[in-house]
């Protein structure tokens, strides 16, 4: 492109940050060194999903060479205060468990250490001492009067409700046709950023100031957050970022704990404090979406027009409240008609509290709980009225005659013409032969379905609309908040070349390229000859709250301010060449890397001159014009206002829309869901750089298909963590994702400088719920419920298995086994073996040291390996039910750094011709690490261990004769 | 092999990129930590350390394995490849890495050494590798940013143009 006409914008450029991230030259968090001196963390977890901390030894941990300083939640509290909780209620927050756990993964100690090798011994010799407590996940039973309580303050697990009203929904159920409701239960998942969370931290106590390094993200409103735990001014605290980042999709925002975390450690050691999360620790304890129960009901005509929408929402924020929660449930507060124009709305929001990780950002942020109920209760409308789902879609959308078009909560959906976007994508991603195919398959017997998604993606978000979770009375003492600000910086250096920076921390989106792109458009220069600076230095760079990389902000803002930035300092450039050229600055251009006066090309100055003559010659300039060019534009769009007295909230500035469909196939033997044909049509206004957007749709679709068929954060009833490692935590691979067909509608917004709205995000709301009305089309489903697992789908095309074991609740860790051995001694002697401890010591498996610490109770230590883990626990054994020399319940209790385990055996001792017959029964439940990373293996190991117990026994009450003895006597020698 | 001492450090010599290294660990010490802190190569990026991820992939011996299931003291003496060694020249990119370019198969680009490490063993082993092929070698490895449509199209394109280099 060499025509001045033209265009850098809109061009599927190569991407400057390629070269580098190719070569293995990127600068991530763990690339970029440390000070001299630095020691490292390693952090102790809750094993427990609930339990009161009696005591922590660490007495051992501290004599380890190596180790510096060894910190509890007593210690970080002295130096800190709880983080604040964004609803009016009385809880604390704190980074690292005080006096209990409440989730599993939750930090108790912080070793800090020489090396993260010495850190990670240090953590095998602390000795926590815990006492379980009743654990709740399930978010309806922790709302019951006799659920544990999280937070004694609350009084209970609600933590905020309110309720909302738009319009007249009571009349208008009233007077319905038909009254149609769905309920769902939304799953957790996580996008699972594959680089995990790094801080470095270091403390002044010269100047009582912080200077901390993350991979976190934004949104930069937590740097108050953090600086307020630190009990500091936010200006001593100093919050850089690496120029890399190995994805986040939200996540990396939950990195903040973290950073007030070793902030305070390297505080208390008086070194810098470099702290790498490992994935278990991402898995179990970083940031994960929200699980969320829905009912949602319509007021629907007989047509299939949505008259009333009444929402009944139930988000689970898991064991704290931390900033910006609840923002998940408010984030779609505006949108909570999709793509529909419903004038009455009624909603009533409630977050509960459970023994289950915090929530923080996902990618999708609220999009996919609120999609998923109301694009499945479409379907459920068109099922029920006999139909056409398209039509239902048809009848409901916003009219493009309508927009700019304020929805009944509040929203302003900025443009877009959603029929026509809808019928082009049926057109040209071949729905016709898609119905067609789906007829041959039935035909067939196969079990393949259609479904389709409307939705509208929201972007930039307001920074105000959480503040709706507050009333408007306690909004107005709060004081009003709105807006969402963006800046970028340009500048020009003393040989005229051009740098921008901007504060979107970006985290692989390209944020250096498309910038490069749109200031070349504007100076009339070359992207290559521009220099982008994305990450932030809070000390030194323009920033605000709202800067960050999250609500997908930066095509619409980020982007947007750059050009304005760039409009700035091109009137400059043009006021500096005006008296130069002989023309008045308005008729200067930019282009080709000059400034020459409009209509005569030949009359130009090189660009570079002009842009370094304020830094040579001031003298020579009008002093209005004499400093050196760096502009500083700040934008924050005018729609963004507070919410009303009437709680209506404008909670985004740009609303994409997306139109989706697809066609499945579920395996009618194993249950797996295959997705055939993917169509996926966006208006996300004006399209900037097409290669970047497609990496976006690819990319979301990617997250969404795994969330809806594969991944869910599990966790058993007693709070145990199940999916700590990526062979329990499904994510997708090449072989499950194919390519999606991407469509393109463009309907610029008209409230951002370049017409572009946020694409991030889309396909994690729409996607889900498409792939799941497909499922419930192709096996005529009524209920949905997320991940679709082949076992789930197979149990109901076979039905439940015959003689399939007693079903336990799902996700249990409940081990259940029975067995027998023969032994050849009389059962007398088998007796004296189980109530003696030194004979029980040689046969217990992995046993050190059995002691006696009452005629029926033994404590001992036990080392067991179980698949990848090998460890040490405290074992306890209980003999009752003594019934000499009959039978005897054994209840036993295992504790160690890796896990916890209970059970309980009952055994009974038979003759039979001289031999005895033990048979034993055994029910155990186990938790912690072991739980999360072996948990596939723990039945099997379980039968093993328990097996071997009886082998030992076997042995030890009838030794077995040599090998020679044993030959002959099969050779029918001796007796 | 010699019995190491578990409390002790051992010195450590490989060739890495074509290069003699050298360097003391002790016996715990994963390759990927090795690699990423005591030589200072931090190209190979770790995300998982159990295995599943593939981020750490590099070349032991031409094959690739898992820098993070591999112990510094097991590559002792051998040819160790990573992301550094693959373009031919400072400023240049290899066909490979040209092709992830022009396709934009990467985006946040972590995962993207690990690929591009087995992506190049497996396409000198199988130059006329096809989709179903390639999508099945990339079931090693997890990305989260681009959805995989892309690198199975960069790795395509590759291969192409390999086998027009090998044949030229």
């Amino acid at each position: 492109m060499d025509s001045p006409g033209d265009k850098w914008v809109g061009q599927s450029l190569p991407r400057f940050e390629d070269a580098a991230l190719l070569t293995g030259r990127g600068r991530y968090f763990d690339d970029c060194g440390t000070p001299p001196g630095t020691l490292h963390a390693a952090i102790l977890r809750s094993p427990h999903g609930h339990a009161r901390i009696e005591s922590i030894e660490t007495s051992a941990a501290r004599a380890l060479p190596g180790v510096a300083a060894i910190l509890t939640g007593e210690d970080i509290r002295a130096t800190t205060t709880s983080l604040v909780v964004g609803v009016k209620a009385p809880m604390e927050c704190w980074p690292i468990a005080v006096e209990r756990v409440r989730y599993v993964g939750e930090p108790v100690v912080v070793v800090v250490a020489t090396d993260r090798y010495v850190a990670e011994d240090a953590l095998d010799l602390i000795e926590v001492r815990y006492t379980p407590l009743p654990a709740v996940t399930d978010p309806v039973t922790a709302l019951a009067p006799d659920a544990p309580v999280l937070h004694e303050g609350l009084g209970g697990n609600l933590a905020s409700e309110r309720r909302f009203r738009y319009g007249d929904p009571e009349a208008a159920f009233a007077t319905a046709a038909h009254r149609i409701a769905i309920d769902v239960a939304y799953p957790r998942s996580a996008c699972t950023p594959i680089e995990c969370y790094g801080v470095l931290a270091e403390y002044d106590p010269g100047e009582d100031s912080y200077d901390v390094f993350a991979n976190f993200q934004g949104p930069f409103s937590i740097h108050a957050v953090i600086a307020r735990a630190l009990r500091v001014p936010g200006n001593r605290l100093r919050l850089r970022t690496p120029p890399d980042s190995g994805g986040s999709f939200g996540v990396k925002q939950g990195v903040f704990p973290y950073i007030v975390l070793m902030a305070a450690a390297a505080r208390a050691c008086g070194r810098p404090v470099k702290w790498v999360e490992d994935r278990l620790e991402h898995l179990a304890a970083s940031s994960v979406a929200t699980n969320r129960v829905t009912r949602l009901e319509a007021a629907v005509t007989a047509e299939g027009l949505i008259t009333a929408l009444d929402w009944d929402q139930l988000e689970d924020c898991g064991a704290q409240l931390r900033a910006p929660e609840p923002a998940t449930l408010y984030r779609m507060h505006g949108n909570m008609t999709g793509a529909y124009a419903i004038r009455n709305v009624a909603i009533r929001n409630r977050v509960v509290l459970t023994n289950k990780a915090p929530t923080g950002l996902n990618r999708g942020f609220g999009g996919p709980q609120v999609y998923f109920a109301l694009e499945r209760l479409v379907q459920r409308i068109a099922i029920t009225l006999g139909l056409n789902p398209l039509d239902v879609i048809r009848r409901n959308l916003v009219p493009t005659s309508a927009m700019p078009y304020r929805t009944a909560s509040g929203a302003l959906l900025d443009s877009g013409d959603y029929a026509t976007a809808m019928e082009t994508a049926l057109r040209d991603g071949n729905h016709a032969a898609l119905l067609a195919k789906r007829d041959a398959a039935r035909a067939e017997g196969r079990h393949y379905g259609i479904g389709y998604t409307a939705v509208v993606e929201p972007s930039v978000s307001n920074m105000g609309y959480i503040t709706a979770v507050l009333t408007p009375a306690e909004r107005k003492r709060a004081g009003p908040k709105n807006g969402a600000q963006a800046t970028a910086t340009i500048q020009c250096d003393a040989v005229g070349s051009v740098s921008v920076h901007v504060a979107s921390v970006p985290q692989g989106q390209g944020h250096r390229t498309v910038l490069a792109q749109v200031v070349a458009d504007e100076l009339g220069l070359r992207p290559q000859d521009i220099r982008v600076v994305t990450e932030i230095d809070t000390a030194k760079d323009a920033w605000s709250i709202a800067s960050g990389n999250y609500a997908s902000r930066f095509a619409p803002a980020v982007a947007g301010v750059a050009r304005i930035a760039a409009q700035q300092l091109r009137a400059r450039l043009a006021r500096l060449a005006a008296p130069l050229l002989n023309v008045p600055p308005e008729d200067v251009v930019l282009a080709n890397g000059k400034l020459h006066a409009q209509g005569n090309a030949d009359n130009a100055l090189p660009f570079a001159r002009v842009a370094s003559s304020p830094h040579w010659a001031p003298g020579t300039l009008p002093p209005e014009d004499s400093a050196p060019l760096r502009e500083t534009a700040w934008w924050t769009p005018p729609e963004l206002t507070a919410p009303t007295e009437a709680d209506e909230v404008n909670s985004s500035l740009c609303h994409g829309f997306i139109f989706d469909f697809c066609g499945v196939e579920v395996d009618r033997i194993t249950g797996e869901t295959r997705i055939d044909h993917y169509v996926t049509m966006h208006d996300c206004g004006t399209v900037l750089h097409p290669g970047m957007v497609a990496g976006q749709v690819t990319g979301g679709f990617a997250h969404a298909l795994g969330a809806a068929l594969y991944e869910a954060h599990s966790y058993a009833p007693d709070g145990s963590f199940e999916t700590g490692t990526f062979a329990d935590y499904l994510v997708p691979t090449s072989m499950e994702v194919p390519a999606p067909i991407i469509l393109h509608h463009e309907s610029p917004s008209p409230f951002t400088p370049l017409g572009a709205k946020g694409v991030g995000e889309g396909n994690c709301m729409s996607t889900p719920v498409c792939i799941a009305n497909a499922v419930a089309d192709a096996l005529g489903l009524h209920d949905v419920t997320l991940p679709l697992l082949p076992a789930t789908l197979a149990a109901h095309l076979h039905g439940a298995k015959p003689n399939a074991p007693a079903a336990t609740p799902k996700g249990e860790r409940l081990l259940r086994g029975e067995g027998q051995a023969r032994v050849n001694a009389p059962r007398e002697e088998l007796w004296a073996l189980l109530l003696d401890p030194d004979a029980l010591m040689a046969i217990v498996p992995g046993a050190h040291g059995i002691q006696r610490t009452s005629p029926t109770d033994y404590t001992a230590e036990v080392t067991l390996g179980i698949g990848p883990v090998k460890g040490r626990y405290r074992v306890a054994l209980a003999l009752s039910n003594l019934d000499e020399p009959h039978a005897l319940t054994l209840a036993g209790s295992a504790q160690g750094a890796l896990g916890f385990g209970q059970g309980r055996g009952h055994v009974t001792l038979t003759e039979a011709d001289g031999a005895t017959i033990i048979a034993y029964r055994y029910e155990a439940a186990v938790g912690g690490k072991v739980a999360s990373i072996a948990g596939r293996l723990l039945d099997g190991a379980t039968r093993v261990v328990i097996s071997q117990f009886f082998a030992a026994l076997a042995r030890q009450a009838a030794p077995q004769a040599p090998w020679w003895q044993r030959l002959l006597h099969r050779l029918g020698f001796g007796a | 092999m010699p019995r190491l001492s578990a409390t002790q450090r051992h010195s450590i010599r490989f060739t890495l990129n074509g290069a003699p290294v050298q360097g003391e660990a002790e016996p715990r010490m994963l390759l990927s930590d090795f690699l990423r802190h005591v030589l200072g190569a931090t190209g190979t990026h770790v995300g998982c350390e159990h295995g599943v991820c593939g981020a750490c992939t590099v070349q032991i011996d031409v094959s690739p394995a898992r820098a993070c299931l591999t112990l510094a003291v097991q590559v002792q003496g051998c040819d160790i490849r990573t992301v550094e060694g693959l373009a031919p020249a400072p400023g240049r990119l290899s066909i490979l890495q040209e092709a992830f370019r022009r396709h934009h198969a990467l985006q946040c680009g972590f995962c993207t050494a690990g690929i591009l490490m087995s992506l190049d063993a497996f396409l000198r082993a199988q130059p006329n590798a096809d989709e179903a092929a390639l999508r099945d070698l990339l079931s090693g490895h997890l990305c989260r940013c681009t959805g995989y449509t892309p690198i199975i199209a960069a790795a395509l394109d590759a291969a192409v143009r390999l086998r027009d280099t090998a044949h030229a």
